[in-house]
């Protein structure tokens, strides 16, 4: 099972890096590269690249903002234009939507609270390679744990997101205002996803399920198979 | 010199915070605020050689998120 080339980024502020690293060693069986905000360069030949949760640069400016503008992000949006995959989890999304690699924004929860529970998502795309080792109609259950996952696009960018089966994942129920009870998108190319929810929080029974392990071992797979 | 970057919400995005910060007004007894919406305000001290369009292209690439924001770029006299 060697030699899945996985990386997680830390930014200053990150705090889901290690769960991150966790979850992507048990399903890959290759401990991933642990790359630092500063560092210009990734590893190379990399399989897979992951951008953690976390409170970068303690959300000064906007969550994500400043994150998105350092050093390894100029490297990780070249790598995400050359087809390498790109999973950003909750900060991490909102990495992605401020460098521009995911349309959209992430604003404050409508209800204004941080809010930190299990929550239903239904796969409202099962072929992604993110996304293929799950059934049509899943409804899987995992954990969120933000202030600011209120997605937002104008309908213009919604209409197309949802024409081009972009939207991965969809609350089964209002969790934060987000426009369509959007929950995570892809790019156009399929290789990036954003999520709010927590895939690598519930990756094994001890965690309280999981149902995030599929996301990982569809890529992981996936990528085998290519 | 001292600039002045206003950031604002796009008309239509929601404001959570802005709502919020109505209703605390309304508890608070004043009667007639109809909305808020929250923005932000940064003051830049620049070099005179620092130009226009660096200031915008400034606005555009960090202090403002185009996809939700505007921004009003003000210069203040000495």
């Amino acid at each position: 099972m060697g030699g899945f080339r996985s990386a997680v980024i830390t930014f200053p502020g990150s705090n889901c890096d290690r769960d991150m690293a966790d979850a992507l060693e048990k399903v890959s069986g290759t401990a991933p590269f642990r790359v630092w905000h500063g560092d210009a360069e990734l590893p190379d030949n990399l399989d897979f690249i992951a951008l953690p949760g976390g409170f970068s640069y303690g959300d000064y400016l906007r969550c994500g903002a400043i994150a998105s503008r350092s050093p390894v992000m100029q490297a990780v949006i070249e790598a995400a234009n050359r087809g390498v995959p790109v999973l950003g989890v909750c900060n991490g999304f909102q990495v992605l939507t401020e460098s521009g690699l995911l349309p959209g924004a992430l604003l404050r929860n409508s209800g204004i609270r941080f809010v930190c529970r299990e929550v239903a998502l239904k796969v409202e795309n099962t072929q992604s390679l993110f996304t293929g080792g799950y059934e049509a109609g899943a409804v899987i259950r995992i954990p969120v744990a933000h202030h600011d996952g209120n997605y937002f696009a104008d309908d213009a960018v919604l209409d197309r997101l949802e024409g081009e089966g972009r939207v991965a994942f969809r609350y089964a129920e209002d969790v934060n205002g987000s426009a369509r009870q959007i929950a995570g998108v892809l790019n156009a190319a399929g290789n990036v996803l954003g999520m709010m929810p927590h895939p690598e929080r519930a990756i094994e029974a001890a965690h309280g399920g999981s149902d995030g392990r599929a996301l990982f071992e569809s890529a992981v797979k996936g990528l085998a198979r290519a | 010199m001292k600039v002045r970057v206003h950031v604002s919400l796009k008309p239509g995005v929601l404001d959570p915070q802005g709502r919020a910060i109505q209703h605390s007004l309304e508890g608070l007894g004043f009667a007639g605020v109809h909305d808020v919406r929250a923005g932000r305000l940064f003051e830049l001290d620049v070099d005179e050689t620092v130009s226009d369009a660096a200031l915008d292209d400034m606005c555009r690439k960090l202090l403002a998120n185009m996809v939700i924001e505007n921004y009003r770029i003000e210069k203040v006299a000495a």
